[in-house]
């Protein structure tokens, strides 16, 4: 075999595509909104006031009002730190549990790996509105039991993704090495295991907080997560089915802070995974 | 094994053909400004095998790819002329070109299994390039297909036809591609590198095989960045660099009496009996600083490593074991290489494990410094374990991907935190490498400087062995040169030792000083290296160094350091 190809070219700093930077401006928006929103809101949500009720979007009202007068563009403002705790939360829920279980299947042995695998395969075979409906009926709905339904429901796929790394980098030339120069087992784990196991995941993760946001979502719409008068975006979503023929934005407007937050995230974690897997220096 | 052609199946090529003429040839990647292949003219006549010799990136593998319609999308091809048997081929569409592929012009390509269809039996693939050129019925298809198995000296063709890529080995899968590439007796075979991931008893059948179809009239271009193979077949030779041809003579001429200097420096290049205790590319200065105190190791004492009759089974299919090595054993003295020879499934990398104690032996013992070593528990071996270290075949899987260089040599290195830096300093200095590359990651070095971190990584615990499995045998002839009088240097300095494993016979020739034969596991064979190479007592290895292409050498051409 001749030797390997020249060297790829160092990577010339691309300007970032106009999508990305649209999707960090939407995060950053959002984040804003989590963080400090009573700058951006533009009144009290949970103001009635109802001879302004259902009033379709103006200036005054930038995303109209709902049915007791308040104003649905602060009450998205205001649910935003809910949905994103929930979103946020879920996912390093689901992470946390997933390495557990990934590192514990892949080092483990067979015993720990077949019992972990298996436990696996079983949540697997739940549809997770159905994990989600479980957890609902056990706890009641209030914002950590989505957090946990919706943590837990996600975790299989992640662990088994970490497994199947861990598996691949324990084989690897190059934690062989590291056990020939003496280092400890433990050493190795912590220095090059579970980091190259983890890696990959990263971009994963980020896609995955757009998706626990819209599950999250879904939970309260049904229903089943946050109640209102919370202005959660999933809350709102349902608060404002009764009216949707005649007051649209109602549905529209949460709807499109949702698939716009998700859609954000998402394009962000693409980015970073091409980034991550494309090139590993 | 015999290699006679059967005529039933073997066409001779019409008089008419006149073989391959390009000149001028350009071929142009898109998104890069210089051409990869500039000004290149052959000719391939009929009977007659020209080699295109070149290390990675000269550009023989796109011309080649050229010459068959297959440079790839986008590619921008250019030349004056580009005739085959009086046929102008510029300008040809896909289409058209399927119908030269195959029927005019066979093409080989390097990698058996990565280029038949991992999916069908070998049998299909080749009846496939057959079926494509509208040869013959379904039935006689078949047969052409056992014919032209066993005309390429497969056994058992009938059984092998069936059989998926992945079933067979790697002699025989070359074998295979080799034979649906004369499926319709081309008149122009192109061979990419046909034998480089062989054996070299395999290699030499499949050498055997190509030159049969030369002297039925066939006219052949060999791919290779091996001089050795070249001087076996070539008639004449094409030195390409850089996309260009810099010489262009008979094989005789450009071997013996080299015009060029890359010519002569790469022929200087290669490892051979003729190489011993010389360098080989005296052109690379080598600054070997003079080791620190205690950082030379003793060259008198007791054997470093000693390994007594070790023996490793692997489960194989079902409650069977295959015995993968047999009763090896060996010593190994201070500053001494000791060499380790074999072909694939020999047993030398698990031997390699063993004495690094990565794979427990089933019987039989490593001592380190006279100490159990394989023996011992874990806890006893860990601190130990800078005592012997090792060199990978291939450096990048071995080092961790998100670390840089400064961070892979710094984790081998044993010493307090702050004396590390220094101390990388110190060891990219010894293996030649700029300090600049400390903050680079190995991804973006080449094949050659991965390959010096990977050596300044085992140096860094200052060593006592240190096992080279494979360790140059990525590396293009040039850069090999360079690693081995490295390794060489390095020896001479520190006087560590080697156990140096090698699939090459040339290479261990060079480094070694005592040699180790070995075969399905045993030693067939061992002794002082000059002695084992060139009076060998056992029939497999007098077959070994049989089979090895020899580059012949007339006057000595080759530089000394």
């Amino acid at each position: 075999m001749t030797a390997t190809a020249a060297p790829p070219l160092s990577r010339t700093r691309r300007t970032p595509s106009p999508t990305l930077l649209l999707s960090l401006l939407v995060v950053a928006f959002f984040l804003a909104a989590a963080i400090i929103p009573g700058v951006l809101a533009t009144h009290d949500p949970l103001q009635f006031d109802l001879v302004a009720a259902l009033q379709s979007p103006s200036l005054s009202h930038l995303a109209g009002t709902d049915e007791a007068g308040r104003d649905l563009y602060s009450r998205i403002i205001f649910g935003t730190r809910e949905s994103l705790s929930i979103g946020l939360g879920a996912t390093a829920l689901s992470l946390a549990i997933a390495l557990v279980l990934g590192v514990a299947a892949g080092l483990g042995g067979r015993v720990v790996d077949a019992i972990v695998s298996r436990s696996l395969d079983v949540l697997f075979a739940f549809p997770m509105l159905l994990v989600a409906l479980l957890f609902v009926a056990a706890f009641g709905p209030s914002p950590a039991t989505l957090v946990l339904a919706v943590g837990i429901g996600t975790a299989p796929g992640y662990a088994r993704m970490i497994r199947g790394q861990v598996l691949a980098v324990c084989t690897s030339p190059y934690v062989e090495a590291a056990h020939a120069v003496g280092h400890s087992s433990w050493r190795v784990l912590r220095q090059h295991i579970v980091p190259n196991a983890v890696r990959p995941l990263v971009a994963v993760a980020t896609l995955s907080i757009g998706q626990s946001i819209v599950w999250a979502s879904g939970l309260s719409f049904l229903g089943l997560g946050v109640a209102p008068p919370s202005p959660e975006w999933g809350a709102l979503l349902d608060a404002g089915r009764a009216y949707m023929t005649h007051a649209w934005w109602l549905e529209v407007l949460p709807g499109l802070a949702i698939v716009l937050l998700a859609l954000a995230v998402t394009t962000i974690g693409r980015h970073l995974q091409q980034r991550l897997e494309g090139h590993r220096a | 094994m015999s290699l006679t052609l059967d005529p039933a199946t073997t066409r001779i090529p019409d008089a008419s053909a006149t073989g391959y003429l390009v000149e001028d040839l350009s071929v142009t990647f898109p998104g890069s400004t210089a051409p990869t292949v500039q000004g290149v003219s052959l000719a391939l006549a009929p009977g007659r095998c020209l080699a295109l010799v070149g290390e990675s990136g000269s550009g023989k593998s796109v011309t080649a790819r050229t010459l068959v319609g297959l440079t790839g999308a986008g590619a921008s091809v250019r030349a004056r002329r580009l005739e085959l048997d009086g046929r102008d081929l510029s300008g040809l569409r896909d289409r058209q070109w399927r119908g030269i592929r195959g029927q005019r012009v066979g093409f080989v390509l390097q990698d058996a299994l990565v280029s038949l269809d991992p999916l069908r039996p070998v049998g299909r693939e080749i009846e496939e390039a057959l079926r494509l050129h509208g040869w013959g019925d379904r039935a006689a298809r078949r047969r052409k297909v056992i014919d032209l198995l066993s005309a390429v000296g497969v056994p058992e063709p009938e059984l092998r036809a069936k059989q998926r890529p992945d079933e067979l080995s790697g002699g025989l899968r070359q074998r295979a591609l080799i034979a649906s590439a004369l499926a319709l007796s081309p008149g122009v075979i192109i061979a990419d590198e046909p034998t480089t991931a062989l054996d070299v008893t395999v290699q030499a059948q499949v050498l055997d095989l190509l030159e049969a179809a030369k002297r039925r009239g066939a006219a052949l271009l060999l791919i290779s960045h091996d001089l050795a193979v070249v001087s076996r077949l070539a008639d004449d030779i094409a030195v390409m660099r850089d996309g260009r041809i810099v010489e262009q003579g008979t094989a005789r001429e450009v071997l013996s009496a080299p015009s060029h200097e890359y010519t002569r420096a790469l022929i200087d290049a290669v490892p051979s009996a003729h190489t011993r205790g010389s360098r080989l590319a005296p052109h690379v200065p080598i600054v070997v600083h003079e080791p620190g105190p205690g950082e030379r190791r003793d060259p008198r004492g007791g054997p470093v490593l000693a390994a007594e009759g070790l023996v490793k089974r692997f489960p194989g299919p079902g409650r069977t074991s295959r015995t993968a090595v047999d009763g090896v054993s060996f010593s190994l003295a201070p500053g001494e290489t000791l060499g380790i020879v074999g072909e694939s499934g020999s047993g030398k990398s698990t031997v390699a494990r063993m004495a690094l104690a990565l794979t427990e032996p089933d019987a039989g013992r490593v001592l380190l410094h006279g100490q159990p070593w394989t023996e011992a528990s874990r806890g006893i071996r860990r601190p130990l374990r800078r005592e012997i270290t090792a060199v990978y075949q291939d450096p990048l899987s071995s080092f961790d991907p998100r670390w840089t260089v400064e961070r892979i040599i710094a984790d081998s290195v044993a010493a307090p935190t702050r004396e590390r830096s220094a101390r990388v300093d110190e060891l990219l200095d010894w293996v030649g490498l700029p300090r600049g590359v400390r903050e680079r990651h190995p991804l973006t070095l080449s094949g050659g400087q991965r390959q010096r971190v990977a050596i300044a990584r085992a140096l860094a615990p200052r060593p006592s062995v240190m096992v080279l499995d494979e360790a140059v045998s990525a590396l293009d002839v040039s850069i090999q040169a360079q690693v081995l009088d490295l390794l060489g240097a390095l020896q001479q300095q520190l006087g560590v030792s080697y156990l140096f494993i090698s699939h090459d016979l040339g290479v261990v020739h060079h480094v070694s000083d005592r040699v180790l034969v070995m075969k399905d596991g045993r030693v067939v064979e061992h002794g002082d290296a000059d002695t084992v190479f060139t009076a060998p007592q056992q029939p497999y290895t007098q077959q070994l160094v049989a089979s090895l292409p020899r580059l012949e050498r007339s006057a000595p051409s080759k530089g000394t350091a």
